[in-house]
């Protein structure tokens, strides 16, 4: 930076010389000011969402940077928000970006007063394992007149209202293979 | 409306800028209240009262809408003679068992329909949730009914239900809800003058309807009130359900429910569907008119989605698979059965029950009794911690190291961390893209289920059972992409939609579905959503660019059809009843329906096709009949079978209420589903003694700034400083009766538990009068728990467990309960305090009380 | 170039007045709190984009409101006030219910009492006891003068005779059986920041850290600001703030950055309902003049503007709003100054005083020497 840069950069030369002579405003812009720009701008890419919250279905824009969630916000092309957002969609970055969500597979034995860490395919090879234990354990195969049961009541699940289509579909499809029959979400609550 | 569906608000308010006059009905004035026109305040589980008052004007007054209601519902046709309605019954209509309170329907029927009734007996339908499948499959019906177009004939539905609603006056009204009848008449004279050719009004309701004994039933009256003014069908119209999570609507289509397979088709039960044959009768009702006619095609072609080449028609599509119902496996009896040990494992998948389920403490209870438990969630929430930090832990009830749960926590992918359909409010199936890859170890519940499968199917390849035949031959190969292997959601979409089992290609419409097993479809509902290849969820094209419809916006089901049934926008001859509400016509000159909106109807059928004698399915439906899903193309104004409760509405009081049933000796709901389970109970209500014990009612909803059990809001600092903390509102009345302080302390008392709350005293609650009684309801949130960056005792503890009868949902509406100042005991005193209570209410855990109230013994009550 | 004589005081166009040559049109926001449904979507997208933190988990009391105040770290806040005053064309929500006296006044107040602060010092506190009675005062518009006098008056006068204006002291509603409450409404309001035609913050900031934007609006620049705080006194709306934990002032920015993007502010954006509207100050004026019209035919008198005019105190606000009620309801002043509009005066008075003090020191020394 030469010195005349310097000079022409300080605010009260800015003042003096431009058309701001009380230096609230063109004059008094900070560089930071300057090269503010909205972050939106500069995302790397647009994901076109849709909130996680109430069954409206507001459409939301999914900014990101650098592979992170940089801003969440309505879509104004959609004909159910028309961009808006409730409290809560409009708190959807601060929902994905939680400092508070749980990113790790974490573990408790039975009759254990603490948490500890599994490695995610351990975990799903427990679970397989006890889910075929207790379908095992529990398996009918017929009633008492000799009608087909085909089923465990073993063990259940619940959720669902909160969870995609092609997800439900997976999990109806493959408990229902499995002969498992208790299945709930929301919708029953 | 604004206060839990805010951004659905807008359209209120666009309405009311537009002259649109808004009533607002609720137990406490809200933030909806503050801005609509009239605001009435109710007593809560009174709203049959209510809206069978405004039934009750219309006719009184002869405000229907008698073109619509002539042509488009069933109030001309005769009902059966041996049908005997509750105004003879006491609050029973014909038909009912005491034995096992429920009833018999075939007395309920069409005049010559009496043997026919497709269900008979009712017991098992509500174990298995499933009498509605009768209303949305339509009931056997015959073709032709006996018929008056008088509306005078005695046993004509219209004249039945004006004697039904007669003595629901506005004093009734006002003796039942504590609406005064100035307010009730305000309501009513608004809501019928905005009916016929010109005007519609439409009606709008939350789970504040649906958790309640008697649920199915408001509906049922608000659906009443609009087939009676005409506004079904129609833009402007309806009755808008309001559901409240992001697919909760998609995990109905594509059910995780127990009692449903996907596309609303029955989950087959042990007794009554032996085979594919009997199941989809069971379905179609063969002769019967309507859509469901097809039944075959669908079930077949899921089972072909299912099972692919090992689904065969030689060996019924694999249908030996399908595990079989044997009664009541829904959620409730599922917690009761951990309780009881029964139940081993346990997936909790973005579900929250030990804070968002009715009575927590039997919740908890219940997982604390588990072998192992799954949590696949984006936040460490109060079931998965419960055996650590629960209350039952406070009180010495669950001991962490006597506490056997193996807990399994699977962080799960958020919604920008995958891609994949909800389906919204309306039916409308948005695609979301994915933003960005899951953190750590979360992934989505597709990754989850796929790779779990996978494995399951992995470590039984080589067993020789039967049984695991029906996972081995699952077809299971769905493309995965991306470093964790993540499976193709198009792909799954794509079998959800439907494909020419020979060639792949996607069906374009459930019309193509075949019961021959050249089709294979996983939703015959969402055919269409993947045609030509497309995914139409995805579709994006701005409102600015397309008509107020949007049709272009996503893809709703059926057929991307915007508006249902809106075949009744048009006139019996196929105008528009008005150029103001034009919407789906008849064009004579193309001959074929046309208009906005895909029309809900054979595209060319003309509105003179009179079907010939005998015809069934889709034949047998009219060119005047909208209602084309239904046995006989009407709308139920009056429904012989399908709701197990009543062909018609009838106010019953709350399971746990402080008075006595004004209009019949009936006092609750007699074919509620109860538990006697030992950790279950009802706090006493009239006529037995005791109820002052718990003299107030309490009810419970949700903030605009929080979500549900508050999983993904109490953890999310910008919420959770706008509601931090747990809080009870309290009218001024109650706080001078009850010495409660503001931002004070209160503790409430039911049966089952004693949570506390901050007090918040504020005008906005107020006492009613009811039965010349002081009524007193309290209101409180029911969002908090004892996890999150914001904490409070769990409103849901204190309800017990009483289910509708139609589809198993809990009365989580309203209860009683006991409000006094100051906090709750901690520890051991406070089990002695609610034993107390339970002692001094005379409550004996694991007894219910009689279902039948009429205190005349040996008075008719129906069949019995 | 000459400032404008009404540089600090009148009606102004502050951009061009600050030196922007070119400048856009001065652009605004238009709160018709007629329609706000209290959501507060307003107060969490503004967090969102602008990275706010978190400004407390206490609960106020004060109705629904459990933000406060305007403050370093909530640079919208909603507020709630119930009163016992009819609503409008509205049907009175309570009539027929067997109800006694209002408590509302009584809540608040009792509220306001509370031991937890949401200001940042040395911000604006939350509000006194007095304050927050007024606020939830109510009563017709005529008696509001008194009110604003006397607001424990008022307080009384609402809460019934005994109440003593402490938390617990007494039950609210004790001793109001006789009275009956049918009328109730419920107002809300999202507040933000003015920006004022003549920002006095912008005045006395002795670094250049606030300044005026080219499109009027009023910024503090975060590199700049050395956390001084003489901004946060010369506020006639109690807005401005100082961090606590980085010392600097910190207010609603109208979203500089959004703007220069040509997009519109988070909050407005985010509200459901057109309750926040953002736009050209004159559009939004005509657009607020025909609502006021419209709301006055269709039975809503009390309907009016605060903000708007030009003439007043502080040349205009950059952020006006319609309102339900007199603007103390709201907890806003009800005659905003701005206060460096005595600047001049006192600049001249001091100039002629200085140049008095000159003469008689030079009369001293002449009249010394000689």
């Amino acid at each position: 930076m030469g010195l005349r840069t310097f000079i022409e950069g300080w605010p009260v030369y800015r003042q003096l010389t431009g058309t701001d002579p009380l230096g609230r405003g063109a004059a008094a812009k900070s560089d930071g000011s300057r090269a503010l720009t909205a972050r939106t701008e500069d995302a790397d890419s647009v994901a076109r969402s849709v909130c996680p919250y109430c069954a409206v279905g507001c459409g939301q824009r999914v900014f990101v940077k650098d592979g992170q969630v940089s801003q969440i916000e309505g879509d104004p092309d959609s004909p159910i928000s028309r961009g808006r957002l409730c409290p809560k969609g409009s708190a959807s970055k601060s929902l994905v970006t939680s400092p508070l969500r749980q990113t790790t597979v974490r573990y408790r034995r039975p009759y254990s007063t603490q948490w500890e860490d599994l490695e995610l395919d351990t975990a799903l090879d427990m679970i397989a394992d006890r889910m075929l234990a207790a379908r095992e354990q529990t398996w009918e195969d017929v009633d008492t007149q000799g009608r087909p049961l085909n089923r465990t009541l073993g063990f259940s699940s619940l959720g669902g209202a909160t969870l995609d289509n092609e997800e439900n579909y997976l999990i109806k499809k493959l408990f229902t293979a499995m002969g498992a029959l208790q299945i709930e979400n929301q919708a029953r609550i | 409306m604004a206060e839990a569906h805010p951004v659905g608000f807008q359209w209120v308010m666009e309405a009311k800028r537009r002259g649109a006059k808004v009533f607002h009905v609720d137990p406490r004035f809200t933030r909806t209240s503050a801005v609509a026109d009239s605001y009435l305040p109710i007593r809560a589980g009174t709203d049959i009262a209510l809206l069978g008052g405004v039934v009750r004007y219309i006719l009184d007054n002869e405000l229907d809408f008698r073109e619509y209601v002539l042509s488009y519902t069933n109030a001309a046709t005769i009902v059966s003679e041996e049908f005997s309605d509750t105004e003879d019954g006491d609050g029973f209509f014909s038909g009912f068992d005491p034995e096992t309170g429920t009833y018999v329907q075939d007395s309920w029927q069409y005049e010559g329909n009496e043997g026919s009734s497709g269900s008979g007996h009712t017991a098992k339908e509500r174990d298995s949730a499933s009498g509605l499948e009768h209303e949305s499959h339509g009931a056997q019906i015959d073709g032709d009914t006996p018929r008056d177009e008088t509306l005078q004939h005695p046993r004509c539905v219209y004249q039945i239900l004006k004697r039904h609603f007669a003595r629901y006056t506005p004093e009734m009204v006002e003796r039942v809800c504590g609406i005064p009848q100035d307010k009730f008449l305000e309501l009513a004279e608004a809501w019928t003058r905005n009916s016929g050719r010109e005007r519609t009004g439409m009606l709008i309701y939350s789970v504040g309807w649906t958790q309640h004994s008697v649920g199915v039933q408001y509906i049922r009256t608000g659906a009443i009130i609009q087939l009676l003014l005409g506004n079904m069908g129609r833009p402007g119209g309806g009755v808008m359900a309001l559901r409240g999570h992001a697919s909760i609507q998609g995990s109905t289509d594509i059910p995780t429910l127990f009692n449903l397979l996907p596309g609303y088709l029955p989950m087959p039960h042990h007794a009554d569907h032996p085979t594919f044959d009997e199941w989809v009768d069971s379905i179609r009702h063969p002769g019967q008119k309507g859509f469901w006619g097809n039944a075959g095609s669908f079930a077949a072609s899921l089972l072909k989605a299912y099972w692919g080449d090992a689904a065969t028609p030689e060996n019924d599509y694999c249908y030996g698979y399908l595990p079989r119902l044997t009664g009541d496996h829904g959620t409730y009896q599922q917690v009761l059965n951990m309780i009881d040990g029964k139940i081993k494992g346990y997936f909790l998948l973005g579900q929250n029950p030990a804070v968002g389920s009715a009575h927590g403490r039997a919740q908890r209870l219940g997982m604390a009794n588990l072998d192992w438990l799954v949590v696949r969630d984006l936040f460490m929430i109060e079931s998965a911690t419960f055996w650590q930090n629960g209350p039952e832990v406070a009180t010495g009830e669950i001991v962490p190291k006597e506490c056997r749960t193996e807990v399994f926590f699977l962080p799960a992918a958020s919604h920008v961390e995958k891609e994949g359909t909800f389906t919204q409010t309306q039916r409308l199936l948005q695609w979301r893209e994915k933003a960005v890859e899951p953190p750590g170890d979360a992934r989505s519940e597709l990754w989850f289920f796929y790779h779990l499968g996978r494995k399951l199917r992995e470590k039984l390849a080589d067993s020789p059972l039967p049984r695991d035949r029906a996972l081995l031959d699952l077809t299971w190969d769905y493309p995965t992409h991306g470093p964790q292997a993540e499976p193709s959601a198009e792909a799954v979409l794509r079998e959800i939609n439907g494909y020419d089992v020979a060639t792949g290609r996607p069906l374009s419409s459930f019309a193509e579905a075949r019961a021959d097993g050249s089709t294979a479809i996983g939703c015959w509902i969402y055919t269409g959503v993947y045609a030509d290849g497309v995914n139409q969820a995805a579709r994006r094209k701005s409102r600015h660019e397309q008509d107020w419809v949007a049709a272009e916006w996503g893809w709703a089901w059926p057929a991307n059809r915007r508006i249902l049934y809106n075949r009744a926008s048009a006139d019996p001859d196929g105008n528009p009843w008005s150029e103001r509400k034009r919407y789906v016509w008849w064009d004579a000159e193309k001959s074929e329906w046309t208009g906005y909106d895909v029309p809900d109807f054979e595209k060319t059928k003309p509105p003179s096709y009179q079907p010939p004698p005998g015809a069934s399915g889709t034949e047998g439906i009219a060119g005047d009949d909208p209602f084309i899903m239904q046995g006989d193309g009407k709308g139920w104004l009056y429904a012989p079978s399908g709701v197990l409760d009543g062909p018609l509405p009838t106010h019953y009081e709350p399971v746990e209420s402080p008075v006595r049933n004004p209009l019949y000796g009936q006092q609750a709901n007699p074919t509620r589903k109860m538990y006697a389970h030992p950790v279950n109970s009802v706090n006493p209500s009239p006529p037995e003694q005791h109820s002052q014990v718990f003299p107030y009612v309490f009810t419970v909803s949700r903030l605009t700034e929080h979500h549900t059990a508050g999983a993904m809001s109490r953890t999310v600092s910008p919420l959770a400083e706008l509601q931090p903390e747990m809080f009870v509102e309290v009218s001024p009345e109650l706080a001078v009766e009850r010495g409660l302080a503001h931002l004070g302390w209160a503790h409430l008392v039911s049966g089952r538990a004693v949570i506390e709350a901050k007090v918040l005293v504020t005008d906005r609650l107020t006492p009613l009068r009811v039965e010349n009684r002081l009524i007193h309801q309290v209101w409180l949130p029911y969002h908090f728990g004892f996890e999150g960056l914001v904490t409070g005792d769990s409103a849901n503890d204190l309800f017990g467990i009483s289910l509708d009868p139609n589809v198993l949902i809990q009365e989580s509406k309203v209860g009683t309960c006991d409000v006094r100042p100051g906090r709750r005991p901690t520890g051991p005193a406070l089990l002695d305090l609610v034993a107390d209570y339970q002692r001094r209410a005379g409550i004996n855990p694991g007894h219910n009380a009689p279902a039948v109230t009429t205190d005349s013994e040996g008075k008719e009550h129906g069949a019995s | 170039m000459l400032p404008d004589p009404n540089s600090l005081y009148g009606p102004l166009d502050p951009a061009p007045d600050a030196g922007y040559e070119n400048a856009p049109p001065r652009m605004g926001f238009f709160t018709d709190t007629s329609v706000c449904i209290g959501c507060k979507a307003c107060e969490v997208a503004c967090k969102e984009w602008n990275g706010v933190p978190e400004s407390g988990l206490d609960l106020l009391g004060m109705s629904y409101d459990n933000t406060g105040a305007l403050t370093a770290n909530s640079w919208r806040h909603v507020a709630f006030i119930e009163q016992p005053r009819p609503a409008g064309h509205r049907t009175p929500p309570f009539a027929g219910t067997p109800t006694d006296g209002s408590v509302s006044a009584a809540s608040a107040a009792a509220a306001a009492g509370t031991s937890e602060r949401t200001g940042t010092d040395p911000g604006v506190p939350t509000g006194t006891p007095s304050a927050a009675a007024r606020m939830a005062g109510g009563g017709p518009a005529d008696v509001l003068g008194a009110i604003a006098a006397d607001p424990t008056a008022a307080g009384r006068g609402d809460a019934g005779p005994q109440f003593l204006g402490m938390p617990g002291a007494q039950p609210p509603g004790r001793g109001t059986g006789v009275e009956e409450r049918t009328d109730f409404r419920w107002l809300m309001m999202s507040d933000v920041c003015k920006h004022c035609t003549h920002a006095a913050c912008l005045d006395v900031c002795p670094t250049g850290s606030l300044f005026r934007t080219e499109f009027g609006t009023v910024v503090v620049q975060e590199d700049i600001c050395n956390g001084c705080g003489y901004c946060i006194s010369a506020c006639p709306y109690g807005v401005i703030d100082q961090r606590k934990d980085d010392g600097r002032a910190w207010k609603c920015t109208l979203c500089y950055d959004r703007l220069g993007a040509g997009m519109t502010p988070a909050c407005a954006q985010a509200c459901p309902t057109e309750s926040i509207q953002y736009g050209p100050l004159d559009e939004l004026r005509e657009r607020a003049a025909a609502r006021v019209a419209t709301l006055h035919e269709r039975g809503v008198p009390e309907a009016r503007l605060y903000g708007h005019d030009p003439n007043d105190g502080v040349g205009g606000d950059g952020a006006f709003f319609l309102l339900l009620d007199e603007p103390e309801v709201y907890g806003l002043p009800p005659d905003p100054v701005v206060t460096t509009r005595d600047l001049p005066k006192m600049w001249k008075r001091a100039g002629l005083a200085a140049l008095a003090m000159a003469a008689a020191t030079v009369a001293a020394f002449v009249g010394g020497s000689s």
